[in-house]
């Protein structure tokens, strides 16, 4: 039985209203992928500081903290820009609600971004080493959360591409952030001090890439977006840039300072299209029904299979 | 208790029985009067003019702006299954026109509810669910978490006397808010049934107590299966299903994709304990292995 709108897909053939979408794409802009890249330098950049401090490597520390701190004043201007109403942005703070991700984040943000950000003026001035230790110690356990709520937050919705993927998507988005803050640090941070960030970037990158892999296959037909489109194109820039990128600094990055820099800037562009692939894949999912009609109809199949 | 009963429970004694629609789309004639009576009351401002050539829809999809939405649906199909058929020249003409009034669920699990991290989003004592308009800051995390792409962000300009609060650096002249069905809660308050109910010429809409129109629905299916309709079946009135049933379902003469309704809906919310425990496990990986990278000391 075919009709109007009837979509078909290898194997199976499912009717729509005139191909239109049933849930809705997000209304998110630009801002919302280049966040959830600030964050997770951020979030990252905050247990690189503070295992740097802990260790006595306080050069990396130094470094860790600025471009933590650099990101963390990032991030709320980017989500502010991004409301309806901006003037309206306290009200994220009116509630702290466990069933919303956004609400949980941006309490998260809250507590890391301001700490990191006390941290970093306190350092600068150099004054208060109290409670600089203090706002340290803070940035230093809240920071991975906001490397990795941006995954549960995408995660938690109706679109199939990022609903579908909730076990692997909290996971990615720390490998990606772990890759970024290494490599954000990589470009400030001299050699003979620049080891753990060397380390964050290159094994960050190959964790994502395993685990963008692992993604795409566990989603199968839900996934395919990931090859389409701007979700495609911006996956493909990703994985030349990042494997390129740390391929340079396990080469070379231990000698050329040029070279840990470059790999570091490849990474960070890297870990940027990655977000920018996610985020448009989400897009690219909700516009076809067919991602959100088959795997329910199986779904009902199962149940029917399982309840006769 | 559930999480519906939890919200409910918050009103006590001014707490009210659960308010829903009946949408009984074998007797709807596609005359639109649910969509004008709904614009007209709660004042949504018109977005555009198109023809789109499907059908008799030039709405297309529920949104920000349309808080009803009538669907029309032409098929080959005959519309009962006892040899009635329509006829044309004499000869039997196997041809049905659908035709589907669409609203917000009001689901017992609400998406969308869940979602907002403001609390705009709230229960009312008849179990509805409604946005506050002077709290909403169109964050749009309901836009992508809602399973049938019901609340939308609008995109018009702002109302002139709302203007002094656009942030013109900003670029926001937007309205900027979501937007969807209250259930014309300010009518429910005044004791009145919701514009579209009122205003339907063939009590398609039916408004009352969601257990009453429950009953009703199951007596008005066994008299639709037994005069033969081809293809009846009600949607979304069974509390175990992925979103706890709606408060606003329905009696569709097809699968509900062919309305551009999801066969298996479900609140992402469900997953989300097993999403939390996944995000704290990854959120300790990421500091442990950052932290292992100062493993093999500082030097190169």
């Amino acid at each position: 039985m075919t009709s109007k709108g009837s979509i078909t897909q290898v194997g199976a053939t499912i009717e729509s209203y005139y191909g239109r979408p049933i849930v809705k794409e997000p209304v998110w802009q630009p801002e919302i992928p280049f966040y959830f890249w600030t964050g997770g330098i951020a979030g990252a950049s905050s247990v690189l500081h503070g295992m740097a401090r802990v260790t006595g490597n306080d050069r990396l520390a130094k470094s860790a903290l600025y471009v933590g701190a650099v990101a963390d004043a990032a991030s709320p201007i980017l989500l502010i820009s991004d409301l309806g109403r901006p003037e309206r942005f306290l009200n994220m703070l009116r509630m702290f609600k466990v069933t919303s991700p956004m609400s949980v984040g941006s309490w998260i943000l809250v507590v890391s971004g301001g700490a990191s950000s006390t941290a970093a003026v306190l350092e600068l001035l150099g004054v208060l080493r109290p409670v600089k230790r203090l706002a340290e110690a803070m940035s230093f356990l809240s920071g991975p959360p906001l490397a990795t709520y941006t995954g549960a937050l995408i995660a938690n919705t109706a679109i199939p591409v990022w609903s579908e993927a909730r076990d692997e998507l909290p996971w990615l988005f720390g490998a990606s952030a772990a890759a970024s803050a290494g490599a954000a640090s990589l470009l400030f941070t001299p050699l003979e001090a620049a080891a753990p960030a060397r380390r964050s970037a290159v094994a960050g990158v190959v964790a994502e890439l395993g685990l963008m892999h692992a993604m795409e296959k566990k989603l199968g037909f839900v996934g395919e977006v990931y090859k389409q489109g701007e979700a495609g194109r911006y996956g493909r820039l990703s994985k030349v840039l990042t494997a390129t990128g740390a391929a340079l600094v396990a080469w070379r990055g231990r000698r050329s300072r040029a070279a840990a820099a470059a790999g570091g800037a490849l990474v960070l562009a890297g870990e940027l299209a990655l977000r920018w692939s996610v985020f448009k894949a989400g897009f690219q999912s909700a516009r076809d029904p067919k991602y959100t009609v088959l795997p329910q109809k199986e779904r009902l199949r199962t149940k029917k299979g399982a309840g006769s | 208790m559930s999480a519906y009963a939890d919200q409910a429970a918050t009103y006590r004694d001014e707490q009210k029985p659960r308010m829903g629609f009946f949408t009984d789309t074998t007797v709807c004639i596609g005359c639109k009067a649910c969509e004008v009576a709904c614009k007209e009351w709660n004042l949504i401002p018109e977005d555009g003019l198109e023809w789109t050539g499907e059908s008799y829809d030039n709405t297309s999809q529920l949104g920000a702006n349309s808080w009803r939405h009538v669907a029309f649906i032409e098929q080959n199909e005959p519309l009962k299954l006892n040899g009635e058929t329509a006829e044309l020249n004499g000869r039997p003409e196997p041809l049905r026109w659908l035709m589907e009034s669409d609203v917000c669920k009001h689901c017992t699990h609400a998406a969308c509810l869940d979602a907002c991290p403001t609390g705009a989003l709230f229960r009312t004592e008849f179990g509805t669910v409604v946005v506050q308009e002077d709290i909403c800051n169109g964050c749009g995390y309901c836009v992508p978490a809602c399973p049938f792409g019901v609340i939308d962000k609008r995109r018009l300009p702002r109302a002139p006397e709302d203007a002094p609060l656009a942030v013109p650096l900003l670029g926001k002249n937007e309205d900027g808010r979501v937007w969807k069905c209250t259930l014309c809660y300010d009518r429910l308050k005044g004791g009145h049934e919701p514009a579209c109910a009122k205003a339907c010429p063939t009590d398609s809409i039916q408004f009352g107590e969601l257990d009453e129109l429950r009953e009703r629905a199951e007596k008005r299916l066994e008299k639709v299966e037994s005069d033969g309709w081809n293809g009846a079946r009600l949607y979304g009135e069974d509390p175990n299903d992925g979103v706890g049933g709606f408060g606003a379902f329905f009696l569709l003469l097809d699968e509900p994709e062919v309305y551009g309704l999801p066969p298996d809906p479900v609140v992402p919310t469900r997953h989300l304990p097993r999403l939390w425990r996944t995000t704290a496990i990854a959120t300790a990986a990421t500091f442990v292995g950052i932290a292992a990278t100062f493993l093999g000391g500082r030097t190169r």
